[in-house]
């Protein structure tokens, strides 16, 4: 196993983790306003996505969106002050937690209504086949989008017109506050793959190496197929699906059990298994660092200039 | 020498020909462009010229092919997305509203939408309720999209290239009744600038707003009243969003009287807002409150009988004139 790889998901996941443990701390404080959905417990999804992609890929997702602007490559700065509204922020204070924007990272939102970013991912591929880029685009989305119509009608005319997009479902059981058994009929949710027909997976989203693979399997069709994949990545959140929700709908257990796998705990113990404990210890630090500057940036930037409100809605 | 005169759907057709020749990004998407040659021929011919990459027929699928369309231009495509009619463009107005015309401001400037939403909008004959519908103003409603109403050939070649060349979201409306009514258009290549209005009828005495194809009925009134010795000016307003002010206040602090004569329904219609402005900044120019002829609050019946009072009626157009002429409330 190559030692260094696992370092560098373990960082990258734990950045992460500490990143949204910051967010969650300055929304207490109310520093934070809106909607705040953090992405604790998902981090294995974005790292091991984002770590088989090329530059020239293009990201798409819902609202949970941390997670993928930072696995990607996001300045936590950006992201910090972002949330705060602040100037600096990466949408300059126009998006919020929600709309997370990086242009120059093809990590192309941050989108608010379920299921609304499915057919615009798809989008993306058709404009990486017209142009002939070899570029492949990756829409994640929720357990929660599964029923919606633009669900049905993206992977449809992704199957129709052989887009080079993968569709990553991060199930982690509940959309809101419903239970998935109340949303599907199956537990295997990317079935509905057979529907169009496409290609299909399901992976342990906890494992970021099987996420690797898998998304390399799926990406390696798209590129040179230009096919489009259904992957379900069973994943868990650890808090609630927004700051707002105490999320009594679950059991002690269930998330005892998910947090007992938790990626980040099981690299950090990888690690120290390859003797490589004080290197842990030292990218903890790091991150801790990182994070606590991006918090001081943030806290430190300007808010926007109510003179420059109507900026941004026309060119 | 005088223009030649083509129908609307060649002046479409001619407009998105020209634009996707002179520019590789622009592609045009929707049911039955293609093969079928355009449900209402405006594409005809189109996918023999252009193949079938760049002229799609899509499936029965409007939020998917509208979406796919704001992922492309969010791409640096340049779509053109055909609604059969804007009665569909419903099922895609999420995308529209809450993507397309927001892309922008939320990522700061990072995405931007070059897209054209295009189609027929507001009622045909006997279609039926839930093919008759105005929507122009729910789009006219959204900052972030231009929302374009042209009535005549010239104007919907002129416009339509401004709008496939323009860097932000438009909606185009056409009109099902008007694709073959012909007219004037130059041979040589000509752009509208978008947010223009055009004075299609001079006149003295009252001022008549419309736009797409209420401003034919708008003419026939004004031609009407001509025979009275009422001279009115017919405003056509080409582009809803934005809007001529100033084209508006220019004529109505002429004339001194104006009336909007709109197919939409008056709760919540863009005519209403028209009136207001003018109430609002004009107000000492006015000899009488600004009048309003809009469409009946019915959902569009099938019956002539029925359809035709709902619609606004050159009578009821010229009883509202009357009425603003008399200084009646």
């Amino acid at each position: 196993m190559d030692q260094d790889l696992v370092a560098d998901l373990y960082r990258q996941m734990l950045r992460i983790r500490r990143f949204e443990e910051e967010a969650a701390r300055l929304y207490t404080e109310r520093k934070i306003g809106g909607f705040l959905h953090l992405y604790i417990g998902q981090e294995a999804v974005s790292v091991g996505t984002m770590s088989v992609l090329d530059k020239q890929d293009c990201i798409i997702t819902a609202y949970r969106c941390h997670g993928h602007f930072l696995a990607r490559g996001g300045s936590s700065k950006a992201g910090m002050a972002e949330l705060l509204g602040k100037a600096t922020g990466c949408a300059q204070g126009r998006g919020g937690s929600m709309h997370f924007f990086d242009r120059s990272l093809n990590l192309m939102g941050g989108w608010g209504i379920v299921g609304g970013q499915i057919p615009v991912g798809a989008g993306f591929a058709f404009a990486q086949k017209y142009q002939q880029t070899g570029g492949v685009t990756v829409c994640f989305m929720g357990d929660g989008a599964i029923n919606i119509g633009s669900f049905h009608e993206g992977l449809s005319l992704a199957a129709l017109w052989k887009l080079p997009i993968i569709f990553v479902i991060e199930n982690n059981f509940f959309a809101m506050g419903t239970p998935l058994e109340k949303t599907a009929t199956t537990d295997d949710l990317s079935i509905r793959a057979l529907a169009y027909p496409m290609a299909r997976a399901t992976v342990d989203g906890h494992d970021v190496f099987a996420v690797r693979s898998t998304l390399h399997t799926a990406i390696r069709r798209a590129r040179e197929q230009s096919l489009p994949t259904l992957i379900e990545a069973k994943t868990y959140r650890y808090r609630g699906h927004s700051m707002a929700d105490p999320a009594k709908y679950r059991t002690e257990k269930d998330l005892e059990e998910w947090k007992s796998r938790d990626p980040i705990k099981v690299l950090g113990e990888k690690l120290e298994t390859f003797g490589q404990k004080d290197l842990r210890e030292r990218m903890k630090q790091e991150v801790d660092d990182e994070m606590a500057e991006a918090v001081k940036f943030a806290e430190e930037s300007p808010f926007p200039d109510p003179s420059t409100a109507s900026n941004y809605v026309y060119v | 020498m005088s223009d030649r005169e083509i129908p609307i759907r060649d002046a479409l057709k001619e407009a998105m020909t020209e634009e996707m020749a002179r520019d590789e990004r622009v592609f045009l998407v929707g049911e039955e462009v293609g093969s079928y040659n355009g449900a209402y021929k405006c594409s005809k011919g189109m996918l023999d010229q252009f193949g079938a990459k760049r002229v799609i027929d899509a499936p029965i699928a409007e939020n998917g092919f509208a979406g796919i369309g704001v992922g492309a231009a969010m791409m640096g495509l340049r779509p053109i997305v055909e609604f059969m009619t804007f009665n569909f463009s419903l099922v895609a107005i999420d995308t529209i509203l809450n993507t397309a015309a927001k892309a922008r401001l939320m990522s700061a400037g990072q995405l931007e939408c070059p897209i054209v939403f295009r189609g027929a909008g507001g009622a045909a004959y006997q279609l039926g309720a839930q093919h008759a519908n105005s929507f122009e103003h729910f789009y006219a409603y959204t900052p972030g999209l231009k929302v374009i109403c042209p009535s005549t050939p010239y104007d919907m070649k002129g416009l339509l290239k401004s709008a496939i060349r323009d860097d932000n979201p438009v909606c185009f409306f056409e009109s099902e009744i008007t694709y073959s009514l012909k007219g004037p258009v130059p041979e040589t290549e000509y752009l509208i600038p978008i947010g223009v209005a055009d004075v299609k009828r001079e006149g003295t005495d009252i001022t008549l707003i419309s736009w797409s194809k209420s401003v034919f009925l708008t003419l026939e009134v004004a031609e009407a009243l001509s025979k009275e010795g009422i001279s009115a000016e017919v405003l056509d307003l080409r582009t809803l969003r934005p809007l001529d002010t100033e084209a508006i206040y220019r004529s109505v602090s002429k004339t001194h009287r104006a009336v909007v004569i709109q197919e939409q329904h008056s709760i919540s219609s863009y005519g209403a807002y028209v009136s207001h402005l003018i109430h609002r900044e004009i107000f000492d120019e006015l000899d009488a409150p600004v009048g309003l002829v809009s469409s009946l609050e019915v959902p569009m019946p099938y019956a002539k009988t029925l359809e035709s009072v709902i619609f606004p009626s050159k009578d009821r157009c010229i009883a509202e004139i009357k009425k603003i002429l008399e200084g009646h409330r």
